[in-house]
């Protein structure tokens, strides 16, 4: 028997987070862009059990300066792309630049240098996997995809799966259900 | 997740083939170990016993012993590799490989370009986008690549 999951990766990390933030006894506020805040400094010790445990969950203490500036350009695209997201239509450099009051040039140098991927081809990239997920969790219609999404047309929809997948979405689908399918008769 | 460094393992009987293998990766930007297989029953009792299991598989298909679709099957049947990318690559020229392959829980699907600086343009964009479905935690069972 196979159940198909859907969840709020946000939502669990904040869970967790409270968990085990709470856990320290220490004053504390998480805020919305991934980041705790302590009004009093914590010990060593404590910051150092924080550290491991979250780990064990797959959440990560960065302390490296580029690699919050990363994390903090991810999480402002990850908001851009939700779906039906009542953003206004402003252009990538200056909505990001603007949020990080960060020239756009140093923001993409920074991104390129720890991702190995220009920030475009990275929003590209996001974009297509939610595309990947509408098509198979949502049944969703390529029309209605590229509404939620904000593409200015569904060919422009299709082009964009078929050059960076090597796939039309309608092949991605075929495929991907068949896959489900195998690993339901194995 | 943090991966201080990628590892890499190619199933290849060809020995030209594996050198130029070699020679791409080490343009990568990312710091990287590679384990060379040399046909894909070598390969098999390799990932059996190996710890911690690399990140990612390029796998011939026509290798003499046991055949890269034989390999894949087998890999995609057992949990152990759920986590393991798996690239396929082929000179073959038939028109359904590609999506037997896919079907099969191939992640990568390359058809061997003509010239050698395309395949290895490809080789390292395998590489950093496999590199944002590793770190940023995406759903590995909708990474599809079709070359």
């Amino acid at each position: 028997m196979n159940i198909t999951l859907k969840y709020n990766i946000e939502q669990l990390c904040r869970s967790v987070l409270h968990d085990k933030v709470s856990a320290l006894n220490v004053e504390y506020q998480i805020t919305s862009s991934g980041t705790v805040y302590f009004p009093h400094k914590i010990c060593a010790q404590k910051f150092q059990e924080l550290k491991l445990e979250l780990e064990r969950y797959g959440i990560e203490v960065i302390t490296d300066q580029k690699t919050i500036l990363v994390q903090k350009i991810k999480r402002l695209i990850t908001t851009m792309l939700t779906p039906d997201s009542s953003l206004p239509l402003v252009k990538i450099s200056s909505f990001l630049s603007d949020n990080l009051n960060e020239n756009y040039r140093v923001l993409s140098q920074v991104f390129s240098e720890v991702c190995h991927m220009s920030i475009e081809s990275f929003i590209i990239l996001r974009k297509t996997e939610i595309v990947k997920q509408l098509l198979l969790n949502e049944n969703l219609s390529l029309t209605e995809i590229s509404h939620k999404l904000q593409y200015s047309s569904v060919a422009h929809l299709s082009n964009q799966f078929k050059n960076t997948t090597g796939l039309t979405p309608s092949a991605f689908q075929k495929i991907a259900t068949g896959k489900r399918k195998t690993r339901i008769n194995v | 997740m943090k991966i201080d460094e990628l590892h890499i393992v190619l199933a290849e009987d060809d020995r030209d083939d594996r050198l130029f293998f070699k020679n791409a990766f080490k343009g990568l930007k990312i710091d990287n170990k590679l384990t060379v297989c040399e046909d894909g029953l070598a390969l098999m009792d390799y990932l059996n016993t190996v710890e911690p299991l690399p990140h990612i598989l390029f796998l011939d298909l026509n290798m003499p012993g046991k055949h890269g679709m034989e390999c894949l099957r087998e890999l995609r049947t057992n949990q152990r590799y759920a986590d393991l990318s798996i690239a396929i690559y082929t000179s073959l020229k038939s028109p359904t490989v590609g999506e037997e392959a896919l079907l099969q829980g191939a992640n990568v699907f390359i058809r061997k370009p003509n010239e050698p600086e395309d395949l290895k343009k490809i080789l390292q964009e395998v590489i950093y986008i496999n590199w944002q479905y590793m770190t940023d935690g995406l759903n590995k069972d909708n990474f599809m690549l079709n070359y």
